[in-house]
């Protein structure tokens, strides 16, 4: 089987269809930015805290904004995670200053509890370490009379919280029966756990906590990181071709990078380090569709000398097509089932790299290559004596295993 | 075959058992191929479960009070020499910032007796630089060398203390190090596994200052009552401290607050050892700490004057319990109360490591549940499968027989990549599953450059081995350009990336460098295999 071979697509006369088609996009994501104020930079930038919330049934947003209010955590955003079933809630509290994180955490957990139950004197049975489980066992009469030793009440503990831990269950067990079926768990066991522990309604999976002076370090260090990486490719690209063909490529990976940036901001999606990870890795792998049209562009000029620009980078992306289409299908593909299958943790690193896929392989053909030709132009008018047909420069340095 | 062929296939063949080997050694059962490949790939904390925090130490606190010891040292010095003093008293540095900025002022020293108060200065308290403020004050302001010093010396013991609390406490595995620039105070700690991140939280931030003070009046219920009976002020050298004593069964008490003595009789650092034990008689849970020969013979002499008074126990500045002397205590003491054995043996492992120089502040935490590693692990695995299916089916029907090339030399690629990682004790985080998921889609790109090339030239009309030939050799130096454009980029992430982000660089980066080897080298050494079994017209299956 074989897709598009020897296509003849005349891709540049539209060329001003796609760049307005770029402006637009990049229009729209610069607006959204302006109107938002900004990236909804996530906690990793902002500071502040964040707790993942996992409950037994439907969490109870309201009770649980008015108690998070009640502690003096107003303004706390509360957001449903991942998919309905899953009973999980994202809570976001912004703070100002580095000592009051150190209590957030804790004034977070009370309020859960204020709003979804607890039970004071007893151990909260999904959210006990072992050896705190192990512990109140030891101590309950019924079990301190039994034959059970030290270590296998340890042991016996242990099992019940990986069992706990484990999906389904993933941190919440609903009903103490179910922890019969586990190795040494007998009606002892059982009944000494109903009178120790009650079975907490949610869990808390996931925490992060962020300094604001920590934020705003990584924020600085992101920007910084970015740039960076589009300096060096400028670098290595104009060292490896000539410093327009740099200028082009960088071009369109920053015209990639503020169209995703700006479809982040469009779907209210989170910039958090991971995504920036993303962006990067875009960056990179923008680059590569880019270079392998220039290689060929570079090839053509040598072989076809007696050509007009125009039509040869016509020629040269016609060429390169397939093999275009076939990578970033494939990546696509990977990438696709990242975002489909790869759980809501990476959901904005996926969302990311879906988007620059597609972004980047059209930036190559419709970004760079015109504002090549554009260039190439313009420099062509200054030497009026030169017919239409360029010279590679330097095309002697290079080795004969040209492509 | 020819030679060279076969030395490379025998290459390719080492490197192969190298990497399984560098995966899953040699198991001998399935519960062993588990174990090691546990053993073999570290997981991240973002995989495994566990907290990653960042503390720093608030050094202020360490200077304040050194300069406090100061204070009372020159006090006593001064009044040696009978030098008189007005006042003595000091700036309050609250932030790490405002640290070097502390400040003693000495006010009523006469003018006579100036040059006898500068040296005593010059020789009891080298570390101190003065200047005048005028003709009977003087400021004492701490030399920067000594200053740093102190400050470091701080950040190395906070270090010990916390290290020696967190390995009392059994974890798999911790990281406990100093992290970023000298002026920033910070340390790294990596629990991995843990399944009570607040518990060790408080174990680590507690600064478990112990001192034992002699009780000069109480209980009081309020503080205003306490003030009260002493006609309204305190007696020299004293102070009022709250109490939260609880009772047998660990319920709070209600509010009481006594007056102490301000100088402790004994202090955390005069304990040899501290343990958990159970009260015979209530079942109560309490710690018991044993005192060093010294500050042994100090507390009986001390206990012996003080028959019938109370003594108070008090923990970072609270009262903890204020029993009545009965009787002479040698070397030993009690703290009552406690709710459970846990909570029993976490304050003795406090007591034995030493209290903390300065409080400690937690600038960032990552915590992630077991549970939700284990979920996100499947994600992860699930993903990568889906995604390693769809390439592969689509590169055996689009490249029929070369296709199988591919989808081995991709096979290899993850293979080497893994073996990397563990044979460099990489970290493999969630966003690095991600970055083995992406070298899978970006393999492939150097095998379809390679194998459109040899579509190419076999259209162009040319023999099957000079295509491949020419296929090989055109597409490499395009395969190095676009791998070494995005392994720059992940440099750059690495280099500013921490943890999750920095497993991603990584495995990204081992797999596009793996990638050159498998879809150059071992890709064309299956080709030339496949070539050199057939003896007439070559056909390729492409």
């Amino acid at each position: 089987m074989q897709l598009l071979v020897n296509t003849n697509f005349d891709f540049l006369s539209k060329k001003f269809f796609f760049i307005g088609l770029s402006v637009a996009l990049s229009l729209a994501g610069i607006i959204s930015l302006i109107v938002k104020g900004g990236p909804r930079y996530g906690i990793d930038f902002r500071g502040g805290t964040l707790v993942l919330v996992k409950c037994m049934d439907k969490p109870p947003l309201d009770k649980i904004r008015a108690a998070l209010d009640r502690n003096g955590l107003k303004g706390s955003v509360l957001q449903p995670y991942d998919r309905p079933e899953m009973n999980e809630v994202l809570i976001g509290v912004d703070i100002a200053d580095e000592r009051a994180l150190n209590t957030e955490r804790g004034t977070i957990i009370k309020a859960l509890q204020e709003a979804m139950g607890s039970e004071p004197n007893k151990l909260d049975f999904n959210n006990a370490g072992a050896a705190a489980l192990a512990d109140r066992l030891r101590n309950n009469p019924v079990i301190a009379r039994s034959p059970l030793t030290s270590a296998q009440i340890e042991r016996i503990a242990q099992e019940m919280v990986t069992y706990r831990n484990t999906p389904p269950r993933s941190g919440l067990v609903k009903n103490f029966e179910e922890l019969s079926s586990l190795p040494g768990v007998n009606p002892d066991i059982i009944s000494a756990l109903k009178t120790e522990t009650y079975l907490g309604p949610f869990t808390v999976p996931r925490v992060e906590i962020v300094g604001p002076k920590v934020g705003k370090d990584l924020q600085r260090q992101a920007i910084l990181a970015t740039l960076y990486a589009l300096g060096g490719m400028l670098v290595y690209i104009a060292f490896r071709f000539e410093w327009i063909y740099g200028v082009a490529a960088v071009a369109a990976v920053f015209h990639d990078v503020i169209i995703t940036v700006g479809l982040f901001s469009l779907f209210n999606k989170e910039i958090s380090l991971t995504v920036i990870a993303a962006l990067l890795t875009l960056v990179g792998y923008s680059m590569n569709d880019t270079i392998v049209i220039f290689d060929r562009v570079r090839e053509n000029l040598k072989l076809m000398r007696r050509m007009e620009l125009e039509p040869l980078i016509n020629l040269s992306i016609n060429q390169t097509l397939s093999r275009t289409i076939l990578t970033s299908g494939l990546t696509f593909l990977t990438v696709l089932s990242l975002f489909l299958f790869g759980g809501e943790v990476l959901n904005g690193f996926s969302f990311a790299l879906v988007v620059g896929i597609i972004v980047g392989t059209y930036s190559s053909v419709f970004v760079a290559s015109p504002i090549l030709i554009w260039w190439k132009g313009v420099t062509e008018k200054r030497r009026t004596a030169k017919g239409p047909v360029l010279v590679e420069k330097a095309a002697g340095r290079r080795k004969v295993a040209g492509r | 075959m020819s030679r060279s062929l076969l030395y490379k296939a025998i290459f390719i063949l080492v490197v192969v058992l190298g990497c399984i080997y560098g995966v899953i050694e040699v198991p001998r059962s399935k519960a062993e191929l588990l174990s090691n490949l546990q053993k073999r790939i570290h997981l991240g904390l973002d995989l495994k479960g566990g907290s990653h925090l960042i503390l720093q130490v608030q050094v202020q606190d360490a200077v304040r009070a050194t300069a406090d010891q100061v204070i009372e040292q020159l006090r006593t010095d001064l009044n040696r020499q009978n030098i008189p003093y007005t006042s003595i008293d000091r700036n309050d540095p609250q932030t790490i910032e405002q640290a070097d900025s502390i400040e003693i002022r000495v006010r009523g020293i006469p003018s006579e007796r100036s040059s006898d108060f500068k040296a005593l200065i010059e020789d009891r308290f080298p570390e101190w630089l003065y200047t005048p403020i005028d003709s009977t004050s003087w400021r004492l302001n701490m030399k920067p060398a000594a200053l740093s010093q102190l400050k470091q010396d701080t950040v190395q013991q906070s270090l010990r203390t916390i290290d020696s609390r967190i390995n009392g406490l059994g974890l798999t595995e911790p990281t406990i190090q100093p992290y970023g620039g000298p002026d920033e105070y910070r340390i790294l700690v990596q629990l991995p596994g843990v399944d009570d991140p607040a518990r060790v939280k408080e174990i680590m931030q507690t600064t478990a200052l112990l001192e034992l003070k002699q009780v000069l009046g109480g209980p009081y219920p309020s503080v205003d009552a306490a003030l009260a009976s002493h006609g309204g002020v305190l007696p020299e050298n004293s102070e009022v401290l709250r109490s939260v004593e609880r009772g047998d069964t660990g319920q709070q008490s209600p509010e009481s607050w006594y007056i102490v003595s301000r100088t402790p009789v004994i202090t955390g650092r005069d304990l040899r050892n501290a343990r958990e034990a159970q009260n015979g008689t209530n079942r109560g849970w309490e710690t018991e700490f044993s005192l060093s020969v010294d500050a042994g013979q100090r507390f009986a002499r001390f206990t012996e004057a003080n028959v019938g008074n109370r003594l108070a126990i008090v923990l970072d500045h609270k009262i903890r319990s204020a029993p009545v002397i009965q009787s002479r205590i040698e070397d030993h003491g009690t703290i009552e109360g406690l709710r459970s054995q846990q909570e029993a043996s976490d304050l003795a492992l406090i007591l034995r490591s030493g209290s903390l120089p300065a409080s400690i502040l937690v600038l960032e935490e990552r915590t992630v549940g077991p549970s939700l590693g284990a979920d996100s692990i499947r994600a992860g695995i699930i993903s990568g499968l889906a995604g390693l299916a769809a390439v592969v089916i689509f590169m055996l029907v689009y490249y029929k027989r070369s296709g199988i090339n591919a989808v081995l030399a991709l096979f290899l690629n993850v293979v080497i990549l893994l073996a990397a990682l563990g044979y460099f004790g990489a970290t493999l985080t969630l966003p690095g599953i991600a970055g083995v998921i992406l070298t899978i889609g970006m393999a492939v790109d150097s095998n379809v450059l390679i194998f459109e090339r040899i579509r190419e030239e076999l259209r162009a009309g040319k023999t099957v081995v000079a295509a491949v030939d020419a296929g090989f050799e055109k597409a490499f130096l395009t395969i190095i350009d676009t791998h070494v454009t995005t392994i720059v980029s992940s440099a750059f992430l690495f280099l500013f990336g921490t943890g999750p982000v920095r497993g991603f660089a990584v495995t990204l980066s081992i797999g596009l460098v793996a990638n050159v080897f498998t879809a150059v080298f071992v890709s064309r050494v299956i080709f030339d295999w496949e070539l050199s079994r057939q003896h007439q017209v070559a056909e390729l299956s492409i």
